[in-house]
């Protein structure tokens, strides 16, 4: 691994880099629902990443098809998870994570 | 040369601000940093050759997603002071599990190299003078028709459930009620008055 070219390995370390920052953000914003949503986004964009490298660098569509499926799924569950909070948020008035655990049964 | 240069450029942006969409004071400002984070990493899609992963990246998240984040933060009244309370409680915590899950992983990418019959295995191979959009549309409506249309469907779920879970009917809204002003009969709601001179109507 060369610093002035640019091979695989540069792409997985930035997506390595990316999904560390995602996990680090759930720790650090542990109350706010919605920073925790972005750093799943985060996290996702991570791995779309990784596919796209490894569908490039090893010259395979497969990756990029996946990379779309995990768009679909991020974009759906970015919806519902808002969804969630917005309506939690008409009954509680706050969207504190400690508060989520008194919806028991 | 010029490569590196702008996946540098690209990469650096793209980290600082992730780092900024988790650390941000106001949470708009977050979700504009995130719109950002996912231009340059359209922009590597682009350099990686699969541009229509990197424009739909464009469109989905910046067009949508983030427009979602940004409606749902305004909209809500919340108090993101309070929230961000406890915040250098789990610092250490988080530190110490990001460190460690960085470490793993660079240590596994460290002397990575893709198996020597790697070419043999591909899937897909990607095919030789067709533009990324064709080769992918190629593909994702003969191989993969099914799991395309299952996305499909988990669009639809989405959408429905979203739906519903925000949808309410408030008691104190008075609306337009069609079937009731049809049904409506002038023989019981018109009252005809003979009104004699001098006297009031009593109604």
């Amino acid at each position: 691994m060369t610093l002035m070219h640019i091979g695989i390995s540069h792409f997985l370390f930035l997506s390595a880099i990316l999904f560390t920052l995602g996990v680090f953000g759930i720790f650090l914003n542990r109350r706010n629902v919605i920073i925790i949503l972005m750093s799943i986004e985060l996290m996702l964009l991570a791995v779309q990443i990784n596919f796209v490298t490894f569908s490039s660098f090893l010259h395979d569509l497969t990756g990029q098809v996946f990379a779309m499926f995990i768009l679909t799924v991020a974009a759906a569950e970015a919806a519902i998870g808002l969804a969630i909070l917005v309506c939690f948020f008409r009954n509680k008035d706050s969207i504190a994570v400690e508060d989520i655990s008194t919806l028991k049964g | 040369m010029i490569e590196a240069i702008f996946f540098y450029i690209f990469a650096a942006v793209l980290i600082l601000s992730a780092l900024m969409v988790i650390t941000a004071r106001n949470p708009v400002h977050a979700v504009l940093f995130l719109i950002l984070a996912f231009f340059n990493a359209a922009s590597l899609f682009v350099m990686l050759g699969a541009e229509f992963i990197g424009m739909t990246l464009v469109i989905v998240y910046v067009g949508a997603v983030a427009v979602l984040f940004l409606f749902v933060v305004m909209m809500l009244d919340i108090n993101f002071a309070a929230l961000r309370k406890g915040m250098l409680k789990h610092l250490p915590v988080g530190a110490f599990v990001g460190l460690a899950l960085l470490a793993e992983l660079m240590w596994m990418y460290m002397d990575w190299t893709p198996s020597m019959f790697v070419d043999n295995s591909a899937r897909s191979p990607t095919p030789h003078g067709v533009t990324n959009t064709h080769a992918l549309g190629q593909i994702l409506y003969t191989q993969y028709l099914f799991p395309f249309e299952t996305a499909g469907l988990i669009l639809l779920v989405a959408m429905v459930g979203a739906i519903t879970l925000t949808l309410r009917s408030r008691g104190d809204v008075r609306r337009q009620n069609v079937s009731d002003q049809v049904a409506r009969n002038p023989k019981n709601v018109i009252k005809v008055v003979k009104v004699a001179s001098g006297a009031g109507v009593e109604l």
